[in-house]
């Protein structure tokens, strides 16, 4: 066994134990978000996809990594914006401020000031 | 290993990090999206670093640039679309897709790196890595197979196991198929026979997800999510990159531990499941109620009374709710009960939607405060104190049958809902669940059952509730 296959299980193993221990931790609430969070995670994988690029030098290579890259872009950008909208739905409080920005909408722009609670319940307002 | 490419590989160890540090954060709702921040970051450094190590290569062909290129805006953009237009409701068929996505390009690695290996000058193929075809197999299931899921899902294929004579067989035949192929590899390296074990896996895993059924869908999404991670990993081995070895760890780790929390919380185990044979009608017996068996029915007006003058109110969301689009509903009614001092929470059972936490997704988008979000262990104990337990499309995981044995379900955790003083209903029919048997507590004397859609019957109890208090 070479050294290097050594280095390379001695850390599969120590990160899936890693991951064991961290996603142990997650709360049930946030498993969607976690599975999505970790779907764009593997997304990783279209650095091994552009690494194709080295040495495709004919058709074969080319519809490869075509095919390839287009996967794990979709997969990665897909991932992190899917997870960053679900988790910008969970809120501590119900958003009160959610109806004034319906009922008038002068206060919308007040609500823009309010910081992040006032931004997230302008976000949601407009895209529900 | 040279210099640059050990400056380069020190990148990885780095992203890596970010990565655990990003999953690390996801262990409160307070810090999950500084979490998915820095994951996100971790992951705009790797492709940095990438394209650095590919200008520094400078084997990239004009063409290679251009496919490269295209490929990942082109990718990026269906990505982009799918992750803003998706419906909370679909998220499960999207997870789905990224899985298929995400395998099939770990596959292609692996094929790719074979290939690549035989087209050189000595056309010696030299030995077969394990990992290689470890990749292979497990990629091109994962890719069929999270298709398949995600077209039941979305109701383009049927929802409902689909099982012919002699499937069984045929799955044997496919495994034999694969991993005989892939055997023979180890002694006689050949491009046709990874084609085929190709083939017979994406075979296989079309055929494994076929027969499971709509309610099955939770254990099968994260097991194709373990399978992903698990087939990233490999080609991080086959090319021999710590970066993708570290992801597909986490996200094997991940995938598998949230396959064994929704086995659990059906009592069923992973094989059963894969085997199928739940909810097909052979094991379904029918548990008859008792002869003397009494439904009582209710009207919103009296359903309102009781949501309107108790002090504790749990709601109980299942499935049936989210098909019914009436989580807004739901959270409008909660909102008016709330505003009159009563105390609202949420029963969330694990495997309540079709995907791990997809019944909070759905409420919080609801704009549901998480806090009000109970798991099953935090709220069980509190059914007893509760005035009115309002049950909206769950079924089976609200069956007392299951603390007996003997049944379908038996052994199943289920929330303790018969616990509560009184106990609301909301059901279109008296049809039966997944498991296909009668839910005992429809018969409990403290139940009432109120049939109408979830949908229609949240706005008549918000609007019976609010004449009621003015």
């Amino acid at each position: 066994m070479s050294t290097a296959l050594l280095t390379d299980l001695t850390i599969f193993i120590l990160a899936l134990l890693v991951g064991v221990e961290v996603i142990g931790k997650v709360p049930a609430t946030l498993h969607t978000p976690l599975m999505s969070a970790t779907n764009a995670i593997h997304g990783i994988v279209l650095v091994g996809a552009l690494l194709i690029g080295v040495t495709a030098h004919n058709v074969v290579g080319y519809v490869i990594a075509f095919i390839a890259t287009f996967f794990a872009s979709a997969n990665v950008v897909g991932g992190y914006v899917v997870t960053g909208r679900m988790l910008k739905m969970f809120r501590r409080k119900s958003p009160q401020a959610q109806e004034q920005v319906e009922g008038q909408p002068g206060l919308a722009a007040v609500n823009g000031h309010k910081g992040l609670k006032g931004l997230v319940s302008r976000m949601t307002g407009t895209e529900s | 290993m040279s210099g640059f490419d050990g400056y380069i590989q020190l990148v990885y160890v780095l992203v890596a990090a970010m990565f655990v540090v990003g999953l690390h954060l996801m262990n409160s709702p307070a810090t999950a999206r500084r979490g998915n921040q820095v994951a996100q970051a971790g992951m705009v450094i790797a492709v940095v670093a990438t394209l650095i190590l590919l200008i520094h290569a400078g084997t990239v062909t004009a063409t290679g640039w251009v496919v490269l290129i295209v490929g990942s805006l082109l990718g990026s953009a269906v990505g982009l679309w799918a992750a803003r237009s998706v419906q909370m409701t679909a998220m499960p068929q999207l997870v789905s897709a990224f899985n298929a996505v995400g395998g099939g390009a770990a596959a292609l690695i692996a094929v790719y790196g074979y290939y690549e290996a035989e087209a050189r000058a000595t056309g010696v193929l030299g030995t077969t890595s394990v990992f290689t075809v470890l990749d292979v197999l497990i990629g091109s299931v994962t890719f069929s197979g999270s298709i398949i899921a995600a077209g039941k899902l979305q109701g383009v294929i049927p929802g409902q196991p689909i099982i012919f004579k002699g499937a069984r067989l045929v799955n044997l035949g496919l495994a034999i198929v694969a991993v005989g192929t892939a055997a023979f590899m180890f002694s006689t390296a050949s491009l046709p026979a990874l084609l085929i074990v190709v083939l017979a896996s994406l075979a296989f895993g079309v055929m494994m997800v076929l027969p499971i059924g709509g309610a099955d869908m939770p254990v099968v999404i994260s097991l194709l999510n373990a399978f992903t991670g698990t087939a990233v990993a490999m080609a991080g081995f086959v090319i021999g990159n710590w970066a993708l070895i570290v992801a597909g760890a986490l996200v094997g780790a991940s995938g598998s531990i949230l396959t064994k929390l929704m086995a659990d919380a059906m009592n069923r185990s992973l094989a059963n499941i894969i085997l199928g044979g739940f909810g097909t009608g052979d094991s379904a017996v029918a548990v008859e109620a008792a002869a003397d068996a009494h439904v009582r029915s209710i009207a919103a007006d009296d359903a309102a009374i009781q949501l309107a003058y108790a002090s504790k109110v749990i709601i109980v969301p299942g499935y049936g709710l989210a098909a019914a689009q009436a989580q807004h509903g739901v959270a409008e009614l909660a909102k008016i009960l709330e505003d009159r001092g009563i105390e609202v929470s949420y029963a969330i059972h694990p495997v309540a939607g079709r995907m791990p936490g997809h019944m909070n997704v759905l409420l919080a988008e609801a704009n549901v405060p998480y806090p009000q979000l109970k798991e099953m262990d935090e709220i069980n104990p509190e059914f007893a104190r509760a005035d009115v337990a309002l049950v909206i499309g769950a079924n089976d995981v609200t069956n007392p049958a299951a603390r007996r044995p003997g049944n379908d379900i038996s052994g199943m955790p289920i929330l303790d809902v018969d616990q509560a003083k009184a106990i609301i209903v909301v059901k279109r029919s008296m049809g039966t669940g997944y498991a296909g048997m009668e839910n005992e507590l429809y018969f409990d004397p403290k139940t009432s059952m109120f049939f109408a859609d979830a949908k229609k019957a949240m706005t008549q109890l918000t609007a019976a509730v609010k004449t009621l208090v003015g």
